[in-house]
């Protein structure tokens, strides 16, 4: 069948979950912020699909946000990243629980 | 029918990025698969008639971001953390969970799949597609614009301080 | 001018000037400084008299005089006003007197003011009655014959008064509460109910109060006030049951209703026992006995002869102790309807009679004999209530009044001729040197001896006749009152030679000093004398009607009042008139021989009353010693009741009130800590039970944080799976 939207949708929506479950499964926090970029690129995904199913440019508009958006998280956390490693020499998720009662 | 292989091919290489990307155990791997993941969306990008989109991806998530993960995987010391368990004690639940959410998901786009009575590829318009995001960026959607550049530097001010030894 | 209306103003005149005097008397009569007078109404005991024999004191008399006091020039003006007052009463008395005897019903009542107008309250029958206190006056011939005795005979000492207490200071004040026992005293007499009288009985027993203590810097003159003013209080405590009692059974206190109801028939005659009636009249008869001085509340009246002789005259023998008299005999329809109540009060009368009489024979203070002796004419006039004789009470009281005050005021006639010596022993011989004074004391002691044609005479023969006759009456009375009046005779008679005759026992430093007393003291006493003589003749003997009708003035005047009249003169058929002849010369016989006793004893052979004392030693000391009543009453009551009352009173306060207090400290500590149990256990628990609460409902929710990212996002992811579902549902 030829390619509409929902293909495209039915993707994002994938990529989306597979996100999820990295995000929510790994304990590597490297891995962690790799997942919330997949997140982000089917949300890309969807967007753009959107714009080119309504010939408006606003999707890629946002989508270029986004990626924006991405840049500057994944530059933050890699920073906290780092910093975490230098104080606690861990970098897996689990271990970081100081926040509890 | 290009378009079907080309999309398939194309998903294939953003699913299977992503799969390996969650699940290899070495980080370099993981990292790679994502590049891989992140050039399957450009290819679909193009694929929508996006070609901005597709340079920006390349050039910034895949030149940009993922080398800074690179980077970062290499300062980070990682070695330590593959032989290490891998995945959380709450594996099995978050699975579950997802899936259920998967599952809704399927059932709301069946549900609402008549509402997708979209053209089935658009009609291309008299610009390029990067004139038509510069005309729309740069005059409707400025302020987002400079409050993203605001953003931006923001994160770089803040990650700069975040990684020094000493503050 | 109608008199009768204004009967009101008769108490009045003499209140006016007791106002006067104790408002301003002070101004007029200010008190000398304290160097030259002793203490205030001591009576100086020496005075340095210049000149020998009688001086007048006229109210010229102005600036200081030899005796060391000063006379202020207005002090004439106290001497005017405080006799004056009580002749305008006397003189209005006389008038309404007069106009009463013209009216047909003689008797009239003049309402000034209602103060309690209807107060409905529930007699003991349960009937709703009302209760109104009226100043009401009633002049009926019994409050007439009151009025004329305390107007009359209180005028006659008021100027007596002014000379015998010339030198004492606190003149004014004296006069002050004079005044005020006068007005008191005749609103007793002529009050329309017993409300008001017992308004005038408690005010007499105040100035009575406030008269005996007039040398109030001596102790003896405050104590004895105190006394009579407490033994008063007994009675009046049985006055006020009795009439509280009347109030709840009969439903009213006015007379004319008490005495309509009472002799209308509705009450029997209690013969049988003693019924609700007769507990009423033995309350009041409580009260006469307290302000009477009947035994066992007599003690009061020897120990009043602390006050002054004008005092004793007038209140403890004219007046306020006649009062008990005049009451019983007020009540008389009452005591018709209870013989058993009147039995003890004839019987109580002789008693006392006897009694006072045994302690006067050898009593030696002048005063006290007097004293004992009023006790004894008490005696004789309660026991003439008790058998229904009650003109005759009145009649005694009548000419009691005139020799009695009489004696009283030549006693102190006698004193200040001596220079205030009081005992008989150191008397003697005073025949010649004071003479008026001699003449109107034996008047009044022949009066009172009951010799023939002086007033004693009569009423006395009277009583002991009614006492044998009346059919309440009894021999043994009869028999106790002649042998009282034996002794009457014989200790006036030894008073007399004790004191005017034989030789003299007088201290050589007073003799120097005898003089005869002023024209202020020496003519109320001539005319008391005068009345001793003829006041009697207005009640003779019924024997002696065949003389002359006229003669039986007294009780046909007093009919009216009271209705037993009748029956006694339907009684007295019964006994022969032989056998009053025999009985009144029996009675003149002990009479004459007591008095020949005691001149024997005391005039001729004086050292036989020394053996005979010698002889019986403790009989004398028993009688001297006033048959010990004083001491038992000490014992029993001032010790008894007053101190041991104390002891209980002082342990119950340790042992009950602080107990109590300390129980209450006890208490609040206990309470304290449970208070402080509740408080631990309960009020704070209930605090830490919401704390524990909320941490045990918080604990679940605690274990939710983890403290890891992962688990928070995933509760995202479960949130939004919620959130799809529900839409899913829909």
């Amino acid at each position: 069948m030829p390619i509409s939207t929902v293909h495209y949708l039915a993707l994002s929506a994938a990529l989306l979950l597979i996100g999820t479950v990295g995000v929510l499964t790994r304990r590597n926090i490297v891995i962690i912020l790799m997942s919330i970029e997949l997140i982000l690129n089917a949300v890309n995904i969807n967007l753009v699909a959107f714009s080119h199913a309504l010939h408006n440019v606003n999707g890629q508009i946002f989508a270029i946000f986004v990626i924006t958006d991405a840049v500057a998280e994944a530059a933050v956390g890699l920073g906290i990243l780092i910093a975490l490693f230098r104080n606690k020499e861990t970098v897996q998720a689990d271990e970081i629980d100081l926040l509890k009662w | 029918m290009l378009d079907t292989i080309l999309f398939y091919a194309f998903a294939l290489l953003v699913l299977g990025g992503g799969v390996l990307t969650i699940t290899r155990r070495n980080a370099i791997h993981s990292a790679v698969s994502l590049i891989v993941s992140l050039l399957g969306v450009a290819g679909l990008y193009l694929q929508l008639q996006a070609e901005f989109l597709f340079a920006v991806q390349i050039i910034l998530y895949v030149g940009g971001i993922m080398l800074l993960f690179l980077f970062v995987i290499m300062l980070v010391n990682l070695d330590q953390a593959a032989h290490e368990r891998q995945f959380s004690r709450q594996w099995l639940v978050a699975l579950a969970a997802v899936v259920a959410v998967g599952a809704e998901l399927a059932y709301f786009m069946n549900r609402g799949i008549m509402a997708f009575h979209l053209p089935e590829m658009g009609v291309a318009s008299g610009q390029g597609n990067t004139e038509q995001i510069a005309d729309s960026l740069f005059s409707e959607y400025l302020l987002p614009f400079e409050i993203a550049s605001l953003l931006l530097l923001v994160a770089v001010v803040g990650s700069v301080i975040m990684a020094k030894k000493r503050i | 001018m109608n008199f009768l209306d204004q009967i009101w103003l008769i108490p009045l005149f003499p209140l006016a000037g007791a106002a006067l005097m104790l408002l301003f008397g002070k101004l007029l009569d200010p008190q000398p400084p304290s160097e030259v007078a002793v203490a205030p109404g001591v009576e100086p005991v020496a005075n340095e008299h210049g000149h020998v024999g009688g001086h007048a004191h006229p109210a010229a008399h102005r600036h200081g005089d030899a005796h060391g006091h000063h006379h202020s020039p207005l002090k004439f003006l106290i001497k005017l006003i405080c006799p004056g007052m009580v002749l305008l009463s006397f003189i209005f008395s006389v008038g309404a007197i007069w106009q009463l005897s013209g009216l047909t019903n003689r008797s009239h009542q003049v309402i000034l003011y209602t103060w309690l107008a209807g107060m409905p309250f529930h007699m003991a029958n349960g009937q709703i009655a009302t209760f109104s206190a009226d100043w009401g006056f009633l002049l009926d011939p019994l409050s007439s014959v009151m009025i004329l005795v305390v107007t009359g005979i209180g005028f006659l000492i008021h100027v007596y008064a002014t000379g015998y207490m010339d030198h004492d200071n606190g003149f004014y004040r004296f006069f002050g509460y004079f005044n005020l026992f006068i007005f008191f005293m005749l609103m007793l007499v002529l009050a329309n109910n017993y409300a008001l009288l017992f308004v005038g009985w408690e005010g007499v027993g105040l100035c009575s109060y406030l008269l005996i203590g007039f040398y109030f810097h001596k102790k003896s003159a405050a104590d004895a006030g105190k006394k009579a003013f407490i033994v008063n209080r007994v009675g009046d405590a049985g006055f006020l049951l009795g009439m509280l009692l009347m109030l709840s059974v009969l439903g009213s206190v006015r007379f004319t209703d008490v005495n309509a109801l009472l002799r209308s028939g509705r009450f029997p005659v209690e013969t049988a026992g003693f019924g609700v009636l007769s507990a009423m009249s033995l309350l009041l008869f409580i009260g006469a006995t307290g302000k009477s001085a009947q035994f066992p509340l007599y003690v009061w009246l020897p120990d009043a002869m602390e006050g002054p002789t004008p005092v004793s005259a007038l209140i403890h023998a004219a007046t306020m102790v006649t009062a008990g008299v005049y009451m019983v005999a007020r009540s008389s329809a009452l005591y018709e309807l209870t013989p058993s109540t009147a039995g003890i009060v004839a019987g109580v009368g002789a008693f006392t009679a006897i009694l006072a009489a045994t302690i006067a024979l050898v009593q030696n203070d002048i005063k006290r004999v007097l004293a004992y002796s009023t006790v004894s004419q008490l005696g004789y006039m309660f026991l003439a209530l008790g058998v229904g004789a009650y003109w005759v009470a009145i009649f005694h009281l009548f000419t009691h009044a005139f020799f009695k005050a009489l004696l009283f005021l030549c006693s102190g006639s006698v004193i200040h001729a001596l220079g205030g010596e009081q005992d008989m022993r150191f008397m003697g011989g005073l025949r010649k040197k004071i003479p008026i004074t001699h003449w109107t004391m034996w008047v009044g002691s022949v009066a009172i001896a009951g010799i023939p044609g002086l007033a004693g005479f009569f009423s006395k023969d009277e009583i002991l006749w009614q006492a044998y006759n009346s059919p309440k009456g009894s021999q043994w009375l009869w028999f106790i009152g002649l042998a009282t009046a034996a002794l009457t005779a014989f200790y006036m008679w030894r008073l007399m030679n004790m004191t005017f005759y034989g030789k003299s026992h007088v201290k050589p430093e007073v003799a120097a000093h005898i003089h005869e007393s002023p024209a202020s003291m020496t003519v109320p006493l001539v005319l008391l004398a005068i009345g001793s003589v003829f006041a009697g003749w207005l009640g003779t003997p019924k024997a002696w009607t065949i003389f002359s009708d006229a003669w039986r003035g007294f009780p046909a005047w007093l009919q009216p009042v009271f209705a037993s009249a009748a029956v006694e003169a339907a009684k007295e058929g019964e006994h022969a008139p032989s056998t009053e002849w025999i009985l009144m010369g029996l009675s003149v016989a002990i009479a004459l021989i007591g008095i020949s006793f005691a001149r024997w004893l005391y005039c001729i052979n004086t050292e036989i009353p020394n053996r005979i004392e010698a002889r019986c030693k403790p009989l004398h000391t028993l009688l001297y010693n006033k048959w010990y009543v004083d001491e038992i009453y000490d014992f029993l009551f001032v010790n008894g009741l007053g101190k041991g009352g104390g002891r209980v009173c002082s342990a119950f306060d340790r042992e009950v009130v602080d107990g109590g207090v300390n129980g209450a400290g006890w208490l609040t500590r206990a309470s304290a800590r449970i208070s402080m149990w509740w408080d631990t256990w309960i009020v704070d628990g209930a605090v830490r039970f919401t704390s524990f609460f909320v941490k045990m409902l918080s604990y679940p929710v605690c274990i939710l944080q983890t403290g890891r990212v992962q688990a928070y996002a995933f509760f995202v992811v479960v949130g939004v799976l919620a959130f799809l579902g529900y839409y899913v549902a829909r």
